[in-house]
């Protein structure tokens, strides 16, 4: 840990990488919230995975791939929320589908891409490590961007959330902000893509909102809750995984993953013994 | 207030899911202040009936109007109690927060879709909590609720927006009977300032309350709750249901 602090000063890569990770803590605790108690994590998997496709195609054409990933989960968004809306019947085969038809199409065009150089692997467990500092203000622009519009149209969203029969009937465009909760999704897909890759965007996007909700009881409580164990976990894993040489994306995701087996099983515990002296009290 | 429109204006209204007729030529007027109980048997419509007066489905035939307008712009002078809540238990909100969704639309201005909850809100939350008796429930998480107390915040959630219509979709199947008579009694006294239509499929309950009973299986037929008698129950049911001895005191 010493080792990691020390290098923590020297090095601007690793000071760059830390930043990242607390970007990409804002977007898990805020969206992944909504992800969590929705019960949309599927979809959110659906919409990380066909990013592929849009990276690839950017690669291959010559654009940025942010570019291509933030375009490509905006319309694989609105698809399955367009699919999710019409076709409810068969939501989770379709979203099965574009998943995979986003890896396929984008594996291809990497493939592809003439003199390609960079690494597949990085695109699908992430390098944190090799974050350009450019990339820094485009995730601060779109950490911005999220809390903006949650906080503008926080009743909506929660009503979305909450009970969507009830919105409409209120008068809220439940269709459009029920895509527009998309959006966001996609939105911080991409901004943790650059931390963890596309495979483990799904276990940020929902950890940290499943562990604050043990513990925590109100929305704004478990995205606050959320987006302080993001911060930990990425800046734990980075410090972890230094000094034995590890990827750090599953560092990360490890140690969210241990934390979330530990907090479901300390209130399970918690529970059950508020209830036994309750009992015995009664 | 314009008493002369009526609070629900429906002819001629008809619905299939597919091939199977759901609804056919239904014609229901509701007087405002009327206090109106729409009974029949499981599949017979009723469910469908309140959607279309939701304006949550639209009619394939004929025609539904509330207070005056087509449904869609009325929403904001109903309150609606579903059945079956569409929320998880386990969501994390308190029973205030749920409350305050009732209030959704209801700002002036730009306050009514951007930003938070207002203090008018906050103090309307609370009234209609108080109204219910519920108000010690207000920092409660809506999981940890019983059946009874659930049903007391759903009221509460129709009520906070001043409705003048308030639907009610089987407001006493999930509670026990004691509960029965006290959410009876609460309709009765809100019955003072709003029309009330509730579903039941328990005539002989409703009637002691109700000032009409409208039957519902496919078609419609209205009564008013003196004539009720078994004949009728007879025709609506095709057999003798659960019959109790009841004085109308209405």
């Amino acid at each position: 840990m010493i080792e990691f602090l020390q290098a923590l000063s020297h090095h601007a890569f690793l000071q760059t990488a830390l930043l990242a990770g607390l970007l990409a803590a804002v977007g898990c605790g805020v969206v992944g919230t909504f992800v969590v108690v929705k019960r949309i994590a599927f979809l959110a998997g659906g919409i990380a995975h066909s990013v592929l496709g849009g990276m690839g195609a950017a690669l291959y054409f010559g654009f940025d791939p942010l570019a291509g990933a933030l375009a490509a989960s905006l319309v694989s968004a609105l698809l399955i929320g367009w699919v999710r809306l019409h076709w409810s019947a068969q939501e989770d085969t379709l979203i099965g589908a574009l998943w995979a038809i986003g890896m396929a199409v984008g594996i291809l065009f990497i493939s592809k891409t003439p003199g390609y150089s960079g690494d597949l692997m990085s695109y699908l467990f992430g390098n944190i490590l090799l974050v350009p500092t450019r990339d820094l203000w485009v995730m601060a622009g779109l950490d911005a961007l999220l809390l903006a519009v949650v906080l503008t149209f926080y009743r909506q969203f929660l009503a979305v959330a909450f009970d969507e029969e009830q919105a409409r009937l209120r008068g809220v465009p439940v269709t459009f902000f029920y895509l527009l909760l998309l959006c966001l999704v996609a939105v911080t897909v991409v901004l943790l893509i650059q931390v963890v890759g596309l495979i483990l965007v799904i276990a940020l996007l929902t950890l940290p909102a499943a562990i604050a909700g043990h513990w925590v009881h109100t929305l704004g409580r478990i995205m606050l809750l959320a987006t302080g164990l993001g911060a930990v976990f990425t800046s734990a894993g980075l410090a972890l995984a230094y000094s034995p040489d590890l990827p750090a994306g599953p560092t990360m995701i490890l140690l969210a993953g241990a934390t979330y087996v530990a907090s479901a099983l300390g209130t399970g515990l918690l529970q059950r013994r508020r209830a036994r002296r309750r009992a015995t009290a009664a | 207030m314009t008493t002369s429109v009526p609070a629900i204006s429906i002819t001629g209204a008809a619905y299939s899911y597919g091939e199977a007729p759901v609804l056919e030529g239904v014609d229901l007027e509701v007087a405002q202040g009327e206090f109106l109980g729409l009974v029949g048997p499981n599949a017979g419509g009723k469910s469908t009936l309140l959607k279309l007066i939701l304006g949550l489905f639209e009619p394939q035939a004929g025609r539904v109007l509330v207070l005056g307008r087509p449904p869609d712009q009325a929403r904001r002078l109903l309150g609606y109690v579903p059945q079956y809540p569409a929320f998880p238990r386990d969501f994390p909100i308190t029973v205030e927060q749920v409350v305050l969704m009732g209030r959704l639309g209801s700002g002036q201005g730009w306050r009514r879709w951007l930003g938070g909850w207002s203090q008018t809100d906050h103090v309307a939350a609370r009234a209609a909590l108080q109204e219910v008796r519920a108000e010690d429930l207000a920092g409660r998480r809506i999981g940890t609720l019983s059946g009874g107390q659930l049903q007391r915040v759903l009221v509460a959630r129709a009520l906070v927006g001043q409705p003048r219509l308030l639907i009610l979709d089987e407001p006493t199947a999930n509670i026990d009977q004691r509960m029965e008579g006290e959410i009876f009694d609460l309709l009765r006294v809100l019955n003072k300032r709003m029309t009330i239509l509730v579903v039941s499929h328990d005539v002989a309950f409703i009637s002691a309350y109700v000032t009409r009973v409208a039957c519902l299986n496919r078609t419609l037929v209205c009564h008013r709750t003196e004539t009720i008698d078994g004949g009728i129950i007879h025709e609506l049911y095709g057999e003798d249901v659960r019959r109790v001895a009841h004085e109308h005191t209405l």
